[in-house]
């Protein structure tokens, strides 16, 4: 009990103090994990629907591929990206090796399966539904595709929110290919790892209820920004 | 279509914020170990180095070994690390150049209070370990290939003991940095080899004291070289050679002498001056 006491006075402390270290590491985390979110939503999205939608020879295997796919491990991903981003591997020129751009190319990948995953659970729902009303309409599948997302746009935030969740949260990816350099790709969960490693729990577990009240946050705020918009187009 | 055209706009535009410009101050990449940033010394000595000469230092802190992989990848500009005969044979496969001995501090054997191999007081590292392996009492090793871990491997080596074939469990591989080594040990109890610096900015010692130190075999020399630029044209030769020449100058040195924690030295400088 009593390092957890210690942990929450940390945190408050932290938070009260308006260091700017720590407001760097939160808004890198932050950035990072949102451009991921939205990059795999615009690949996961739009392929989850596809494959709600599309029946053809290897289908279900696909299915079953993206669904395990969620369960990448961050530490293989990280390494693989390591090693693509490499000097010396095939992507070195770009020079994206320990920089926040590579971390971001790191969480994509995780996250795009898992967008991926609930939208086509999502779409197909919904295209069991209204599937005769379409192809009676005669309509392409690219607007069935924009229409179908459309349509279950609430459930789908559910879809980003899970990978906004598992980005946030990720340590092994980021920290291989950001390699932790403080105020350039240090986040949130480096930095726990890193005050973990110097003993310092109080401050480690401080940083994590930090963390935690983040997660909460985001996750608050969309739900009330989506009971807003219901509420004003019913 | 237009909206997503317009995210993944929004998004670039994110990453391109995110990835460090052009115009940024010049930087360079060091590949380190976790002794060196762990212990507060970089912390100090950095910011020195950028106001003299507006140069950023962006430091990954991993184990030896990991940080001279990263260097024979073309991965950094410089390698700051600690274990000299794997320097040495980095240098002669053609992977670094220019080697630049800097300065030392010292391991020591941390192990309980409750002392229950009896090796509290000595100074000879290599009976230490002798007794801890007759005790068979929990010894945490690191297990990582980092210039720590060599340095334990090659104490119990000269002991007579291969740790790893007598075992019954009481030679625990942590596989992992400095801290979380010495965490484990503080949790089990056991005994441990660390560097002096990570263990004077450690928080986290519950029973843990210093039971060995000062023999002379417990010396840990740090050097610093530059990633081959002819096997690399990425490396910023120009930026890396300040950073070498300012840390083995009277300055640098003299930065690195300054660095105490609670009054107490951490690192002494040695630098010898530059030949040519």
């Amino acid at each position: 009990m009593h390092d957890i006491a210690d942990a929450l006075v940390a945190a408050w402390q932290l938070i009260l103090s308006g260091n700017s270290t720590l407001l760097g590491i939160v808004s890198l985390s932050l950035g990072i994990s949102l451009t991921a979110v939205l990059f795999a939503s615009s690949i996961g999205l739009p392929l989850g629907a596809a494959l709600a939608i599309t029946r053809f020879p290897g289908r279900n295997a696909a299915v079953v591929v993206v669904n395990a796919l969620m369960g990448l491990p961050p530490v293989v991903v990280g390494l693989v990206v390591y090693l693509a981003l490499s000097r010396s591997g095939p992507l070195g020129s770009l020079g994206l090796l320990f920089t926040p751009a590579a971390m971001v190319i790191a969480q994509v990948i995780l996250v795009t399966p898992i967008v991926a995953a609930v939208a086509r659970q999502i779409v197909e729902d919904l295209w069991r539904e209204y599937a005769e009303l379409y192809l009676f309409d005669g309509v392409g599948r690219c607007r069935i595709i924009c229409s179908l997302l459309w349509l279950g746009r609430f459930s789908l935030i559910t879809a980003g929110l899970a990978g906004a969740g598992r980005a946030v949260a990720e340590v092994g990816a980021i920290l291989i290919v950001g390699g932790n350099i403080a105020g350039v790709t240090r986040t949130m969960t480096t930095a726990i790892a890193l005050e973990t490693s110097r003993g310092d729990l109080a401050l480690a577990l401080g940083l994590g209820i930090i963390l935690l009240a983040l997660i909460l946050t985001i996750n608050g705020t969309t739900h009330l920004a989506g009971k807003a918009v219901k509420r004003a187009a019913p | 279509m237009t909206g997503l055209l317009r995210a993944v706009a929004v998004g670039w535009l994110l990453v391109s914020a995110a990835v460090p410009s052009l115009a940024e101050p010049p930087f360079i990449t060091v590949a380190s170990t976790t002794s060196t940033e762990q212990s507060g010394l970089f912390g100090f000595l950095l910011p020195a180095f950028a106001k003299e000469t507006g140069i950023e230092v962006r430091v990954v802190a991993v184990g030896t070994g990991q940080a001279l992989k990263i260097g024979e990848r073309g991965d950094c500009d410089v390698v700051f690390v600690h274990d000299r005969p794997a320097e040495l044979a980095f240098v002669e496969r053609g992977f670094g150049i220019d080697r630049r001995e800097v300065m030392y501090n010292d391991f020591i054997l941390v192990g309980p209070a409750s002392d229950p191999a009896h090796v509290d007081g000595g100074t000879d590292v290599v009976a230490a370990l002798r007794k801890i392996a007759d005790a068979k009492t929990p010894f945490v090793a690191r297990g990582d290939d980092s210039g720590t871990s060599k340095a334990e491997l090659r104490f119990w080596k000269e002991a007579g003991v291969d740790p790893k074939t007598i075992g019954t469990g009481w030679y625990r591989d942590a596989g992992s940095g400095m801290g979380p080594t010495l965490n484990t040990a503080a949790a089990m109890d056991g005994y441990t080899l660390s560097d002096r610096g990570t263990w004077l900015n450690f928080k986290n010692r519950q029973n843990l004291k210093i039971v060995v130190q000062g023999d002379r075999r417990l010396f840990n020399q740090y050097g610093v070289m530059l990633v081959n630029p002819a096997r690399y044209p990425s490396v910023k030769q120009d930026l890396g050679y300040k950073f070498i020449n300012w840390l083995t100058s009277p300055t640098g040195q003299k930065t690195i002498a300054d660095y105490r924690i609670g009054g107490e030295q951490l690192f002494f400088p040695d630098a010898k001056p530059a030949t040519g």
